[in-house]
């Protein structure tokens, strides 16, 4: 569905994203996981297209989507989420929501749209009216996710999900991630915690200072000496 | 009192004027965080199209008012593709002496005899001034007419970023660009359009300016764009209710400083005013100083 072919970017100088390649099947959860720095932002946000890849090349759907603008990917039902929520805090929650569809055309399918987001997460309903800046960090996830499908998503980017939050948010946002997954949304994840992160995906790429350095099946990777002493917080 | 009531409508007056200006500033600012300096060289521009609708091209005048608005909304598209938008992500103070710049080229370009010519022109009214005494206090169809359309101005606009989509786009790409594009929000394309409606505001500004002061040269945006400026300021910059409450305050003031204490000081007070607020209350009446959210 999504293939990444050797992409590299440069902030300035600084080489972020070193010919990196990946892809994501249909149906699958797959995550990038690996330290501070190495590159699993700034891969998404290359993929959105937020940033330029120097070089290499994206499609989705085999649609050649490298030189896209941002706005033509989210017409394609890629759907970003960004690191650190972007929650608008002076728009309402529902205000929010309905920015998540800003493209979407049928009136009547957003109010769907939203209405299931509202059975999803029953504390966004419960503030529908109130300011996005008045919520919780987790809240604030909650509602960032919501956002994301009101756009009606073929592939969800999450950046980040857990950032912030306790661990007992966590868990919920990863059982938010998996239902999401198995009523049909294909998912890119990037997280830190590695550990929540191989629970939820199939495949997992491990970066590490802008390179891909290991990849593979989730449930082998767990296992892995080097990711359980390198992310896992084990010692080796 | 009469006379105190004359002077607030004449505060008023002014104050709608300064406000339809102040919005195009403070509207830009929100979008891309730039005082567009030329902004009151586009005011400039709407007054003399309007004049030349009005006393040359023959046209009625509240079509004249169009034709400037028009022409105006492409001028500043036309300035922000040409002179910001390649500076859009550079330090701030680049996008600022680039502001500078086309607002000099504007009023300097303008001056040269096959533009508008260096000289004061006499407005011809395109109808004649008709005064009315209600109460005692005399007000003016020029004042009526000014009122009316500032007003519908500014419920219009108010209404396009609050209720419509395009609106929700502005707001949205003031909160953030990259928030904006991951929503699908044309930001390029936002802000054009944003720096369109200012610049067609500040055109139906200077053309009501200059049928109230029926005095116009290429020069006479930079007070009235100051001004509004300030307006903004003090109103809190990026606010459009703030623009509206910080021009009426500064029409009053001007206004009630020539009325009661001398005409002289009319400047003096509105720049005071400015340096006030960057004391004071530098977030402007009704700005909030954000706490930094990590």
């Amino acid at each position: 569905m999504l293939t990444v072919r050797n992409i590299s970017v440069y902030y300035g100088a600084i080489n972020a994203v070193q010919d990196i390649s990946f892809e994501v099947k249909e149906g699958e959860v797959v995550t990038l996981i690996g330290a501070n720095g190495a590159g699993k932002s700034t891969s998404l946000r290359t993929i959105s297209s937020l940033i330029k890849a120097k070089s290499g090349e994206i499609t989705f759907e085999d649609k050649n989507i490298t030189t896209l603008k941002p706005h033509q990917i989210v017409a394609m039902g890629l759907i970003h989420v960004p690191e650190g929520r972007k929650i608008i805090g002076s728009f309402t929650v529902r205000d929010n929501l309905k920015m998540g569809a800003f493209l979407r055309k049928d009136k009547a399918g957003i109010l769907e749209s939203m209405e299931e987001v509202f059975t999803r997460f029953p504390r966004l309903k419960e503030r529908e009216k109130q300011l996005g800046g008045t919520l919780s960090g987790g809240e604030q996830q909650m509602l960032a996710i919501g956002r994301g499908l009101m756009a009606k998503p073929r592939l969800l980017l999450l950046d980040e999900p857990s950032m912030g939050l306790s661990p007992i948010l966590t868990e919920e946002i990863f059982e938010i991630i998996r239902t999401i997954n198995q009523k049909g949304t294909t998912i890119l994840l990037v997280e830190q915690n590695a550990y929540m992160a191989l629970q939820v995906a199939h495949r997992a790429y491990v970066l590490e200072t802008g390179r891909v350095v290991m990849s593979g099946d989730s449930n082998v990777l767990k296992d892995d000496k080097r990711i359980r002493a390198a992310y896992l917080g084990e010692i080796a | 009192m009469d006379y105190f009531m004359e002077q607030v409508i004449n505060g008023l007056q002014l104050g709608l004027v300064y406000a339809l200006i102040a919005l195009g500033y403070t509207m830009v600012y929100g979008i891309v965080k730039l005082i567009n300096f030329a902004h009151g060289d586009v005011f400039m521009v709407g007054a003399f199209i309007g004049y030349f609708g009005f006393s040359s091209w023959g046209l009625p005048w509240p079509l004249a008012i169009l034709v400037s608005a028009l022409c105006c909304a492409c001028l500043g598209m036309l300035i922000e593709r040409i002179a910001y938008r390649p500076l859009r992500y550079a330090t701030r103070i680049v996008a600022l002496i680039s502001a500078i710049g086309v607002s000099f080229f504007l009023e300097y370009f303008c001056s040269l005899k096959f533009m508008f010519g260096p000289n004061y022109r006499v407005v011809q009214r395109p109808f004649d001034e008709v005064y009315w005494s209600i109460g005692g206090v005399t007000i003016s169809n020029i004042q009526v007419l000014i009122f009316c359309t500032a007003v519908c101005m500014l419920v219009g606009l108010q209404y396009l970023v609050m209720r419509t989509k395009m609106g929700a786009a502005m707001r949205t790409v003031s909160f953030d660009h990259d928030t904006a594009r991951l929503m699908g929000v044309n930001v390029d394309r936002t802000i054009s359009f944003t720096f369109g409606i200012g610049a067609a505001l500040a055109a139906v500004g200077g053309v009501l300016y200059a049928i109230a002061y029926p005095q116009i040269w290429t020069f006479m945006g930079i007070m009235p764009g100051l001004k509004a400026f300030t307006a903004a300021v003090l109103g809190g910059i990026g606010l459009i209710p703030g623009a509206m409450l910080g021009a009426l305050i500064m029409g009053q003031a001007e206004v009630m400083t020539a009325a009661f204490i001398s005409s002289q000081l009319r400047d003096a007070i509105a720049f005071s005013i400015l340096i006030l607020v960057l004391l004071v209350r530098p977030c402007g009446i009704l700005g909030k100083t954000q706490p930094e959210k990590v």
